[in-house]
């Protein structure tokens, strides 16, 4: 017979004596999964490019000349704290605490934007001094790379923003819950890749 | 025929009412996260202090942040992703594995392969 | 206002105009027949807006042949070029469009759908499933496919077509040298494609992993079902790089990059690095699943079961891992130094071991069996000579010394044809002529077939086997034309008599396939298990009715079918009256088709660098996704009644 118990992804999952059972919700969790392990080879590729194009700047600007150590250091930690109240807008989620789940969604997608700013503040700064995409082979590499990540947190937002909208208007319900964990697991990855932009683009360029 | 699974996804239970069928834990306070975001935090820095106050050079010091870099995945996983939990059958676990593996193959792959010559061969 | 690269689309090319008319009389004559019958409603309630996997594996298979004229016809254009010294049939640009269209179209547009329409097809009803794990998904998959491959078909009648050969090399591809929409278009369709693709990787193996019936072990599937799995697998960790090789040569041509260009700091062969991380898994793409239907194909005729299941397993495994640990084999002669092509010497040679274990298993499957050669087996047994000679001259490429010699000549070309149309296409006809009855309820014609089996397979040997000695007497590819004198012309001449008997071979299938559309009522499957095969997918009613299992069996054991009809029991293996139970339904929607449509415009956008274009599609792109996403849907139910009425229609109950 089935039982119906919620797991730790807050999704409602039933569990029944003859296999071959598979809850919709969970099952795009899993899928999801597995879409992240597509987007880490994406980004695989990418940092691979990056580090084989990262001595090539034909004379032009460097790592050293364009980092800024604050900049990259506040996106950081606003990154890493985005991740934290992430994971908090999932765990009010599975208390069925609607308004504070508000709040932690909207806090990280706020502080979402906030990085994203900084970063395009910085892409700025390094055009305003002709360190464009196409000066060298390694502003190339470095556009694009943290680019594609700066895109991806871009969409990350605007999928929250989505949410929110939903957990006003319908209440926390199990599609929801499944689409706030998916969105929280996407969360977590992209602080992820950062990570690894923090330490191989932005710290190994100004070791 | 014995047994059979009756619908095509498990709708009936969860999936027909939305706004019914979730039902809420009970409320805790969220230790894990909290020391998840202190590690992650304390990794940071300590990441950030070996490079900037040159506690190591060189390859050490690219070994010893690739190595706080890979703690932080851990620590997003554990304490965020909460990658090990969930009921049924853990295949994440194994596409993360297999993505993991082949990252370090077509990066160390295309390094190793593209290091022929000086970096600029043309 | 008008692009700048008005210039190309007025190309003064009466081929071109040709084209342009041509299709335009076909759009015009498909848009009246479609009116005046009234099926405009029928096509868009039955075909563009369904998520059922039969149905949608059946238009992978439709656009997969429609394709392989496409690239048929492009081939036949080359060897005509190429049949005597000095001709001028072709022109040197045309011949280049030519060839790189036919390559890029043979590999994503018709070995890809051929691969995805036998998943769909088969891998729901082999593993006791009422549809994949994500049907919308699905849908979504096949019309970036489709929408993909009309991107690429278009090049030639405005703007003109890539021209810098299917893997589209840089710096050749650069902006400076091949200035123009062309490779645009090549690089914008293969990422919408990709896209597509990528998604059916997701769905198959969440598919195979969460969705089988119970009691299916993983060691209890059936091996085309593994093969299924194993070729997910590769495509889900391998076309990313794709999507970066050609996202990063879109910057560089659009943006004023330099990844790989040949100034400021770029490197062109990080280009050709990043495409085979794809490109070398994109072979084992294709032949995996070739591989999964012979495994199905060899006991169902010999009346045996396979030999070997796990070594068989085991076999799909390593080729999955070590099919991406191969790659630079593709380019040693980039001279990486003697490491690196070492390595992926050794590694190359090491694949060859799993792929001959199967090939002995195929042949130890057969041995002493009752073989019977219906139309699917001869092209499974067709196969085996051919994979052989195929693998054998791969293992000869992959000696790094020897590609010195070989790479980039004719003796590449004959080695891949063989393993891809020898491989892939016989395989994947195998498993057209195998499964056509589930899929339609009538078999094909056998005389035809067998006509067609033989004109394809005389006429693929008498056009590869001379490529293999040219390549030798130093002709390379992608070469228009050649003086004589070289000692090349009696070859060529043969290879292109070869060319036009495979075409026919072609038209023979074609006429299989209407000649058995028009006597389908003497060639009906009635029993549903015409081959007295051995899987589940036999024990439905040919064509199986759209929830295909009227109640989910449970199995006990391999090759449950074959082992229930050993023991006489398939009577209590149809569903009991009392058994039925409400059906639910993933329900039928327009949206992938019109998110594939707004994909379409960013291509065109990106192709003629129109950015207000690209912006519209993307805000097409992103209200869809946003529609969706505030949509509850869950499907509907097909109450029980309905499905005992259906299974009594059926003579089922
Ligand atoms: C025993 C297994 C195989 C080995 C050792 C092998 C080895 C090779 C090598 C070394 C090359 C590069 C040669 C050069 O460019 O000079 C090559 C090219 C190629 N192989 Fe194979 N191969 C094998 C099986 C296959 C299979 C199963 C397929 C597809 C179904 C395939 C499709 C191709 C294609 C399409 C190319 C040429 C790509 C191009 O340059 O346009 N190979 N193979
Ligand atoms: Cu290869």
């Amino acid at each position: 017979m089935a039982v119906t118990k919620e797991d730790a992804w807050g999704v409602q999952a039933r569990s029944q004596t003859t296999g071959s059972t598979h809850d919709e919700n969970e099952l795009r969790v899993a899928g999801f999964w597995v879409f992240l392990a597509t987007d880490m080879i994406l980004f695989a590729c990418l940092f691979a490019t990056y580090i084989v194009l990262r001595g090539n700047t034909d004379g032009g600007p460097g790592p050293r000349q364009l980092f800024d150590v604050t900049g990259f250091t506040e996106e950081t930690f606003i990154l890493l704290t985005s991740s934290f109240t992430c994971g908090l807008a999932t765990h009010v989620m599975h208390e069925g605490r609607r308004r504070a789940l508000v709040l932690w969604l909207s806090v990280t997608a706020l502080l979402g934007l906030l990085f994203v700013g900084l970063e395009v503040s910085e892409f700025v700064r390094d055009v305003s001094v002709s360190a464009t995409i196409s000066r060298s082979g390694f502003l190339s590499g470095f556009f694009t790379l943290v680019g594609t990540h700066g895109c991806h947190v871009s969409l990350g937002i605007l999928w929250m923003g989505s949410i929110l909208f939903q957990v006003m208007r319908q209440g926390i319900t199990p599609a929801i819950a499944r689409k706030l964990t998916i969105v929280g697991l996407y969360w977590h990855f992209l602080d992820v890749v950062w990570v690894f932009l923090f330490t191989v683009v932005y710290l190994m360029g100004v070791m | 025929m014995s047994s059979h699974a009756a619908t095509h996804g498990g709708h009936q239970e969860s999936g027909n009412g939305h706004g019914g069928g979730f039902t809420p834990v009970e409320r805790r306070f969220p230790w894990l996260h909290v020391v998840g975001y202190v590690l992650s935090l304390l990794l940071t820095v300590l990441a950030f202090l070996a490079v900037l106050h040159h506690w190591l050079s060189g390859n050490p010091l690219v070994t010893v942040i690739m190595v706080l870099a890979v703690l932080q995945i851990v620590v997003q996983l554990f304490f965020f992703m909460h990658f090990t939990e969930g009921h049924g059958p853990k295949y994440h676990i194994l596409a993360l594995g297999f993505a993991l593996f082949f990252t370090v193959a077509f990066v160390g792959g295309s390094i190793w392969i593209m290091s022929f010559g000086d970096t600029q061969a043309y | 206002m008008l692009p700048h690269y008005w210039p190309t689309l007025v190309t003064g090319d009466p081929l071109i105009y040709g084209a342009d008319a041509s299709i335009g009389l076909v759009s015009i004559a498909i848009v009246f027949v479609l009116t005046y019958y009234k099926k405009w409603g029928w096509l868009w309630r039955e075909w563009l807006t369904t998520v059922d996997h039969k149905k949608i594996g059946i238009l992978y298979l439709i656009a997969a042949l429609l394709m392989l004229f496409r690239g048929g016809v492009d081939a036949l254009l080359m060897r005509t070029q190429l049949s005597r010294p000095n001709l001028h049939f072709l022109a040197a640009d045309h011949y280049d469009q030519i060839f790189t269209t036919h390559g890029t179209i043979m590999i994503l547009f018709v070995a890809m759908p051929l691969i995805f329409a036998m998943f769909n097809i088969v891998v729901p009803l082999q593993i006791g499933a009422r549809d994949v794990a994500y049907p919308y998904l699905n849908a979504i998959s096949f019309w970036m496919f489709f929408f993909g491959a009309l991107l690429l078909n278009i090049s030639f009648v405005i703007g003109g077509s890539p021209d810098a050969g299917w893997v589209s090399y840089a710096p050749l591809t650069e902006n400076q040298f091949d200035h123009g929409p062309g490779e645009n278009f090549y690089i914008m369709a293969l990422q919408i494609t990709g896209i597509g693709s990528m998604a059916t990787g997701i769905n198959f193996i969440i598919t195979i992993l969460r969705m089988r019936a119970p009691g299916m072990t993983l060691m209890r599937m059936p091996l085309f079902t593994w093969s299924a799995l194993a070729a997910s697998i590769v495509v889900i960790y391998a076309f990313p790089a794709l999507t970066v090789a050609l996202g990063l040569l879109l910057i560089d041509r659009v943006a004023g990059a330099h990844f790989f260009s040949m100034d400021h700091g770029g490197n062109p062969m990080m280009y050709a690095n990043l495409f085979w991380i794809w490109g070398h898994p994109e072979v084992y793409i294709v032949i995996l699943p070739a591989f999964g239907v012979l495994n199905e194909v060899f006991p169902a005729f010999s009346g045996k079961r396979i030999f070997g299941y796990s070594t068989m397993v085991a076999s799909f495994m390593a080729i999955t891992i070590l099919s991406f640990l191969l790659w630079a084999h593709h380019f040693f002669t980039m001279g990486a130094g003697p490491g690196v092509n070492a390595f992926f010497a050794l590694a190359s040679m090491a694949i060859g071991i799993p792929t001959g274990v199967k090939v002995f298993n195929w042949m130890f499957t057969m041995y002493r069996g009752r073989v019977r050669m219906p139309m699917p087996m001869r092209w499974a047994v067709g196969f085996i000579p051919n994979f052989v000679v195929g693998g054998a001259t791969g293992v000869m490429l992959a000696t790094a010394p020897g590609d010195y010699q070989y790479h980039n000549s004719y003796f590449l070309i004959a080695h891949f044809h063989q393993v891809l149309i020898g491989g892939t296409i016989y395989g994947m006809f195998a498993g057209m002529y195998f499964w056509w009855p589930k899929m339609f309820g009538f078999l094909l014609e056998e005389r035809i077939g067998r006509l067609a089996f033989w004109l394809w397979n005389v006429g693929f040997y008498v056009t590869f086997f001379p490529q293999y000695l040219l390549g030798l007497m130093g002709m390379t590819r992608r070469i228009y034309t050649y003086p004589a004198g070289m000692g090349w012309s009696s070859l060529n001449l043969l290879s292109t008599v070869g060319a036009v008997i495979m075409g026919l071979g072609f038209l023979f299938i074609v006429w299989n396939i209407l000649y058995s559309v028009m006597h389908r009522s003497e060639l009906r499957d009635v029993t549903g298990d015409p081959w007295n095969a051995r899987s589940l997918e036999w024990s439905l009613p040919s064509p199986a009715p759209h929830y295909n299992f009227a109640v989910i069996p449970t199995i006990t054991r391999r090759d449950e079918w074959w082992e229930i009809k050993k023991y006489g029991r398939t009577e209590d293996y149809r569903p009991q009256p009392g058994e039925i139970q409400d059906i639910h339904m993933p329900n039928n929607s327009g949206r992938p088709f019109l998110f594939s449509v707004a994909f379409f415009v960013v291509g065109l956008g990106f192709v003629f660098e129109w950015y207000a274009v690209v912006i519209l599609g993307f805000a097409g792109v992103l209200a869809i996704m946003l529609h969706r996403s505030q949509e509850v849907d869950d499907g509907h139910q097909i109450p029980a009644d309905e499905i005992r009425h259906e299974e009594i229609a059926l003579g089922r109950l």
